[in-house]
């Protein structure tokens, strides 16, 4: 075990586990931040997703070492319980989920998605979030929330960005 | 509300087993009403479609209502949280339970205020009387008022009346879930935590025959191995450690192993000749006589078998609370809490009300996946760690692989026709396995980890349920057409290679796409329109309303357009339940695209439509999916589709369209909704397929390659 330091969510944590410790595991035990979900382990479901320097990776196999220095967002960061991410308030608004294990993952992609494009179409959307898999079937609500946020921070201006 | 004489007094069958009314509500002084339903929450919503009956037969505001998970001994026991029956179930209990904890509660209130109980009213809890005088349920809670039985004496509200039932009210779980507060079972932190993995057999037929656990137990953070004849666990302190000790001890164990499965490439072989015990499922009418019989035709459908493949793999935790005096606690996302405590308790030999078995929510669940196998694996090491919450998440590969499947079949129909192609007479027929062997249903114990444990006995084949109760294999495979003669024969498999038990909508799903592709092929050559050919045949008024609503609300009949083709698929489920039909457009190129589901469904009294339209928007999403890219694929020792690049689902640029238009109830009662599309779906695409590119596909997943394979020499 060795003492590692992380940056999450804005905030320096010290963690006691060995170096080669998948991130996910770091946050939800080690960090008490339940929002990240396991789903596979392999980096192949989305579940996991946090981001990283603002990209999503997959921190289900992301090793600790590898975020040493960097800075990680997850799904807790993007926003406060009572003040969710726009993404997260539109899919409760939508009742865009059935079990909502993988909405976690959705929202940190669709939260990198909308930092880079403001205004995506829903081919774009849809792009953008396949490297997330939902079982239920809620697509396409889904897909409907995330264009919903975007409306609804364009028309809320770039004031509201900040 | 009025008295009615006792002499009618029925009550509902969850009520009739759970009789008193303080079992399933509790009024609070503090403004809150707490409800304990058997159901629980497997992310179809249904708490809060439970919590809107109670809110309407009270006259409280729906956020008074808390829903509470069911836990064993205090929650009424509903069975299973299964076959699409929670609300019918359930919710009809609770709307019988509302009524009468209002009529008491006025009962009471009007002794206080002097006056006639059917004069006062309701609004948001406060009760009041003509004179203005009010008292409310919070001033006068008491929980002896509601330790009494149900009477059936208490008629529910009027339809007509419902303000809260019938609209879209937001689901209770779902706030939590997008802000990252610990709902799911894999959330669960008791102080003392601790974790436990499992390394399962390298093969279904696998004899462990040595085992160094030295090199395990020395890893820093390792609490115990556990070794119970092919049974091995480990528990650590941190999740982290018990995944690295959970590899060490696979690499230290060494198995013999045997070919035990099929080969899956000749399924259809295994299939329709492993022994089996025949038996006529149902019949009706007499053979036509042979004059009027102008045409035979016979067709042969496949399915493999399908994954649950849900997105969280399956977790619990238990505590063993004291190993001289012990008391188990388990934490579960099983779909029957009570029936899971009985199956732990044969599996361990203790005595059940030393066991409690709380429901704590986990992810999508769509049958009889590995929620309640985990369970009695999380008990088996806690057993080993006294005094410590042992937490259990399986692997995605033995979710994928281990947990039981949808079961592959092959359904053969035959039919004679009339000279316009009528049919005269139809003759269905299935092998396959089983598709329910949950705990408590088959006679070993039906736990995974009791297959594997020294002595364990292997579950036995899937059993047939009774038509009466839905059927199995037989769901939906007796015809929903007047036909005036047919045979439904069923081959049971005795032998299960694979584990397989219940998935979403059972038999449906393979027999309405076999009998649905077969009335299009009837159709084409009789030269009729499908739907026309289908209403022909069909006479029950809401089939043909459901029939007509999604044909003309996707604007049928549909041009012949290069590669692209539409089709159609009909069923009432379990043929008592929700009626559902499907047209679908696909495009068929290189591979097939589904564009659009329209869907129209009659489900009676809808409690939430917004909820139901989700519901049947997944299943049809999620059917498509089975339609397209599943299959669990195996080589003769075991299954190797135990990842997400071995095992595809859909994902969202490939997801089609779904529009979905609820039929209204006209005064019929409610018919769960949360598997009615998965046999019409799937049986549109297929039919679609044919109309894009004209080859019949038969055989499940609607890949290129089936395609190919499906084309005339």
């Amino acid at each position: 075990m060795e003492t590692t330091t992380v940056l999450v969510n804005g905030q320096r944590r010290e963690v006691r586990t060995e170096p080669d410790t998948a991130l996910l595991y770091v946050l939800r035990n080690h960090l008490g931040l339940p929002g990240t979900r396991f789903g596979c382990g392999l980096g192949l479901c989305g579940a996991c997703f946090v981001l990283i320097d603002g990209r999503p990776a997959y921190s289900c196999d992301t090793p600790l070492w590898a975020v040493e220095g960097k800075q990680v967002t997850t799904v807790e960061g993007l926003g406060t319980p009572d003040r969710p991410h726009p993404v997260a308030r539109a899919i409760i608004a939508g009742q865009a989920a059935q079990c909502g294990y993988c909405t976690s993952g959705l929202v940190v992609t669709a939260a990198a998605l909308l930092a880079e494009n403001d205004h995506p179409t829903e081919a774009e959307v849809r792009t953008a979030l396949d490297r997330n898999l939902c079982r239920c079937g809620a697509h396409n609500r889904i897909v409907r929330a995330v264009l919903a946020a975007a409306a609804a921070e364009l028309r809320a201006g770039p004031a509201a960005e900040s | 509300m009025t008295a009615a004489p006792e002499t009618t007094a029925t009550l509902p069958p969850s009520l009739l087993a759970n009789p008193r009314l303080g079992d399933w509500l509790r009024i609070r002084p503090d403004g809150l009403v707490e409800v304990r339903s058997g159901k629980v929450e497997i992310g179809q919503g249904v708490l809060t479609a439970l919590a809107q009956v109670v809110a309407e037969e009270l006259d409280v505001k729906f956020d008074r209502v808390r829903m509470t998970a069911a836990v064993t001994g205090t929650s009424p026991d509903e069975g299973y949280t299964a076959g699409s029956l929670s609300v019918q179930h359930s919710g009809a209990a609770l709307r019988v339970v509302g009524a009468e904890a209002r009529s008491i509660y006025l009962a009471t209130a009007a002794e206080l205020l002097h006056t006639r109980a059917d004069l006062l009213t309701v609004h948001d809890g406060l009760i009041s009387a003509p004179d203005g005088r009010c008292t409310s349920y919070w001033a006068l809670a008491q929980d002896a008022l509601l330790d009494r039985s149900a009477t059936g004496r208490v008629e529910p509200k009027s339809a007509t009346a419902y303000q809260v039932v019938g609209t879209s009210a937001p689901r209770l779980d779902l706030p939590d879930k997008l802000t990252a507060r610990p709902r799911f079972i894999h959330d669960l932190a008791p102080a003392g935590r601790c974790f436990g993995r499992i390394v399962r057999p390298p093969a279904r037929g696998a004899t462990l025959t040595a085992l160094d656990t030295g090199p395990t137990r020395a890893l820093p953070g390792v609490l115990t191995v556990v070794r119970d004849g092919n049974f091995l666990g480990v528990v650590a302190e941190r999740e982290e450690v018990a995944v690295r000790a959970a590899a060490r001890l696979r690499a230290d164990a060494t198995w013999t192993r045997q070919p035990t499965l099929p080969d899956e490439h000749d399924l259809p072989r295994f299939l329709t000749t492993a022994p089996a015990e025949t038996s006529v499922l149902a019949e009706s009418g007499a053979p036509p006589a042979p004059t009027a019989v102008a045409r035979s035709v016979t067709a042969t459908y496949h399915r493999p078998y399908l994954a649950h493949a849900s997105m969280g793999p399956s977790s619990a935790t238990a505590l063993l609370t004291d190993p001289d005096d012990p008391r188990l606690e388990v934490w579960t996302h099983s779909q029957g809490v009570y029936l899971l405590r009985r199956e732990l308790a044969r599996a361990l030999d203790l005595a059940e009300d030393r066991i409690t078995v709380r429901h704590v929510e986990g992810p999508g669940c769509y049958g009889h996946n590995g929620a309640d196998d985990v369970a009695l694996d999380a008990a088996l090491l806690a057993l080993a760690a006294p005094g410590r919450p042992v937490q259990v998440v399986w692997s995605r590969p033995d979710e994928l692989g281990w947990a039981p499947f949808g079961p592959a079949a092959v359904v053969r129909i035959a039919a004679e026709v009339d000279d316009a192609g009528a049919v005269l007479s139809w003759r269905h027929e299935i092998w396959g396995n089983g598709h329910v062997t949950r705990p408590g249903i088959v006679n070993s114990v039906g736990l995974l980890a009791a297959t594997h444990r020294a002595g364990g006995a292997p579950i036995a084949a899937a059993a047939e349920p009774p038509l009466t109760h839905g059927g199995g294999a037989g769901r939906n495979s007796v015809p929903g057409y007047d036909f005036p003669a047919y045979q439904v024969v069923n081959h049971r498999l005795l032998t299960m290679p694979l584990r397989t038990s219940a998935l979403r909508s059972l038999g449906a799903f393979v027999n309405v796409f076999a009998a649905e592709s077969f009335l299009d092929e009837l159709a084409e050559a009789a030269g009729r329109d499908p739907i026309e050919y289908r209403l022909a045949q069909l006479a029950d008024p809401r089939a043909r309303a459901v029939v007509t609503a999604a044909a003309q609300r996707s604007g049928w009949p549909h041009p012949t357009d290069d590669s692209v083709g539409h089709g159609f698929g009909y069923a009432r489920y379990k043929n008592t339940g929700a009626y559902c039909a499907v047209v679908a457009e696909v495009e068929a190129t290189h591979e097939v695209r589904v564009r659009r589901l329209t869907i129209a469904v009659d489900a009676g009294l809808v409690i939430n439509p917004d909820g139901a339209e989700n519901q049947i928007e997944g299943g049809a999403i999620q059917a498509t999916s089975w339609a397209l890219t599943e299959q669990v694929r195996f080589d003769r020792f075991t299954v190797t589709s135990d990842t997400w690049e071995s095992y595809p689902i859909l994902r969202f640029s490939q997801v089609p369209a779904v529009d979905v238009e609820l039929l209204p109830d006209n005064g019929n009662p409610s018919l769960g909704v949360g598997e009615t599309a998965q046999g019409p779906t799937v049986a549109a695409i297929a039919n679609a397929v044919y109309d894009a590119v004209g080859v019949r596909v038969r055989t499940l997943p609607l890949t290129p390659d089936q395609i190919v394979a499906a084309m005339p020499d």
